[in-house]
């Protein structure tokens, strides 16, 4: 599904702000894989999601998208395959817009043209599917998204990604600008979807707990690199106190420091 | 009295035209394009040319269209590819269109059009007896502008005109569905210069001349327009937000109208532009105190 090579990310290359966000990172995420990625902040994570989704170009290597070299390809043709979800809930819908028109753009991916798409068996079906989030949405298709509160709209980004059926997922710590209550019912729905549609996913989390919980590959980073990559038995048998003495044995730093990592 | 009305009525929907494109550029693609100054008068010279040459009525305003357009282009292919600010490239056509107009107009600064047929004269040719020159020039107008804002919604309603709407609200959402911006960009600076060179077409024909200097704080005027329609009608349909930009253009008229007949101001035409920066200024200390939580101010 997605292969990264050699990837490489240096900012600022050649002045005295340079920072090697990326070092040689090879990855390969196969389909239907549901991959939790950790690491402490700065890490290159949210570097790494850039450069799958192609908001810059990476210094070295190169990205396999569905066994196709998209290194070069700019990112709204990339995007056409990926679904991304931010933690800032405001990036995924346009929130002066309605509810309905929100959902319309959403649909389907690629060139817009001048047909009207949206009648009342659309409005039929995007109710349904609002339904499934059990907030109440359905009754508000003509309110502008702006009224609504984070956790809706980031359940309505969830579930407006999940429609246009990507490829490839990938989750931008999308929980942790909610409150608890909201981060639970947002990642709950998450992971239903994922299952439901059989969706590849990346999924950034801060929360040891959940990156441990949920899904089938965990990868830590750090400083640029991925130092930890387990999946399998070995995955659902990991505990917090075991990858922080991993962290330690690999790195010769102490994790616990790194308050970042701690989890709630 | 009544004639003051009509002729105020006139005035604001053939400058509403303009507004409507203004309000495509700052307001729906967030796009401060200072392109309007220069394809206003570029209307001019293209709707002075066709009729010079015998071009009929409806080629003419296509192609008077089709000029603006390109204009509005050019402004977003700068901004796109040359990577400069929106309001630098608007600033950039308009100075090249100034040297352009007056090509088009062949280096006359002024093209009379008493020895041609305009729209306007043909009308009241039509309607001559029925009623006064300015009812019948004003139902055409309402006819067109009509027409106009009637397609400009079909328009927001389709899929593609959504995602323009959702351009100045959030350009990394329209990027994830798939979209180039940049088309996007052509296409909205595209339609909204044309709908201004249309306006112009129509103030020079309605004026009686093609003049270069035509455009000459147009952008203002149409913004001042637009930003009276926001105070008269609060809505999220675009049906809605198109016609309150046509009546913030009459009512913009129709204040104009009154600030010139206020004698003890000994007001010059010349005095114009100042009233037309002021009244912006005015407007925003207005919004700005109505929506102090909002932060897009223009």
């Amino acid at each position: 599904m997605l292969e990264l090579k050699n990837l490489g990310k240096v900012f600022n290359e050649g002045t005295v702000n340079e920072n090697r966000a990326i070092n040689n990172i090879n990855i390969k995420v196969e389909q239907g894989e549901f991959i939790t990625i950790i690491g402490s902040n700065g890490a290159g994570k949210s570097t790494l999601f850039n450069l799958i989704s192609g908001s810059y170009g990476p210094s070295e290597g190169t990205v396999f998208l569905r066994g196709d070299d998209v290194t070069n390809q700019p990112e709204h043709i990339r995007a056409r395959h990926i679904g991304r979800i931010y933690q800032n809930t405001m990036l995924g819908t346009a929130s002066n817009m309605t509810l309905e028109d929100n959902m319309m753009i959403c649909s389907r991916k690629g060139f817009k043209g001048l047909k009207i798409s949206l009648n009342r068996s659309r409005r039929e079906f995007f109710r349904e599917k609002l339904k499934e989030l059990d907030m109440g949405l359905e009754n508000r298709l003509k309110d502008n998204v702006g009224l609504f509160s984070g956790g809706q709209r980031q359940a309505l980004t969830l579930l407006m990604m999940v429609l246009s059926e990507p490829d490839l997922v990938l989750l931008d710590e999308h929980t942790a600008a909610l409150d608890p209550k909201n981060a639970d019912l947002v990642l709950g729905l998450t992971v239903k979807f994922i299952k439901d549609f059989n969706l590849t996913s990346m999924m950034i989390t801060h929360n040891m707990d959940h990156a441990i919980k949920y899904g089938s590959r965990l990868l830590m980073m750090d400083r640029g690199e991925v130092i930890l990559d387990v999946k399998g038995e070995e995955k659902k048998n990991l505990t917090i106190p075991e990858l922080v003495e991993r962290f330690h044995i690999i790195r010769k730093r102490d994790f616990a420091n790194d308050e970042a990592l701690l989890s709630d | 009295m009544t004639e003051i009305f009509g002729i105020i009525l006139i005035e604001g929907l053939i400058y509403g035209i303009m507004a409507l494109g203004v309000f495509i550029s700052f307001r729906i693609l967030d796009f401060p394009d200072l392109t309007v100054d220069g394809s206003f008068p570029l209307g001019a010279a293209v709707m002075a040319a066709c009729l010079l040459a015998g071009i009929p009525f409806i080629p003419a305003f296509m192609l008077t269209f089709a000029a603006g357009s390109l204009a509005g282009v050019a402004t977003a292919l700068f901004h796109n590819k040359l990577k400069i600010p929106g309001l630098l490239a608007g600033i950039l056509t308009m100075t090249i269109l100034y040297s352009i107009n007056l090509r088009i107009q062949k280096f006359s600064p002024n093209i009379s059009f008493l020895r041609v047929e305009t729209l306007f004269d043909k009308i009241h040719s039509i309607m001559k007896g029925m009623m006064g020159s300015t009812w019948s020039v004003l139902i055409l107008l309402v006819l067109v502008t009509f027409v106009i804002k009637t397609l400009l919604d079909l328009f927001f309603h389709t899929d593609m005109g959504l995602t323009l709407g959702a351009m100045g609200d959030n350009e990394q959402m329209v990027i994830a569905q798939g979209v180039n911006p940049h088309i996007m960009k052509m296409i909205g600076i595209g339609v909204s210069n044309g709908l201004v060179a249309l306006s112009g077409a129509f103030a020079a024909q309605y004026q009686g001349q093609a003049d270069v200097n035509l455009g000459r704080g147009v952008v203002i005027m149409g913004l001042a327009s637009v930003m009276i329609g926001e105070f008269l009608i609060r809505s999220n349909r675009i049906s809605l937000l198109t016609l309150r930009v046509l009546l913030g253009s009459v009512a913009f008229r129709g204040i104009m109208f009154l600030a010139r007949n206020l004698t003890f101001l000994s007001l010059r035409p010349s005095d114009l532009q100042l009233i037309y920066g002021l009244s912006i200024v005015l407007l925003l200390l207005l919004t700005g105190r109505k929506q102090k939580k909002n932060k897009r101010s223009v």
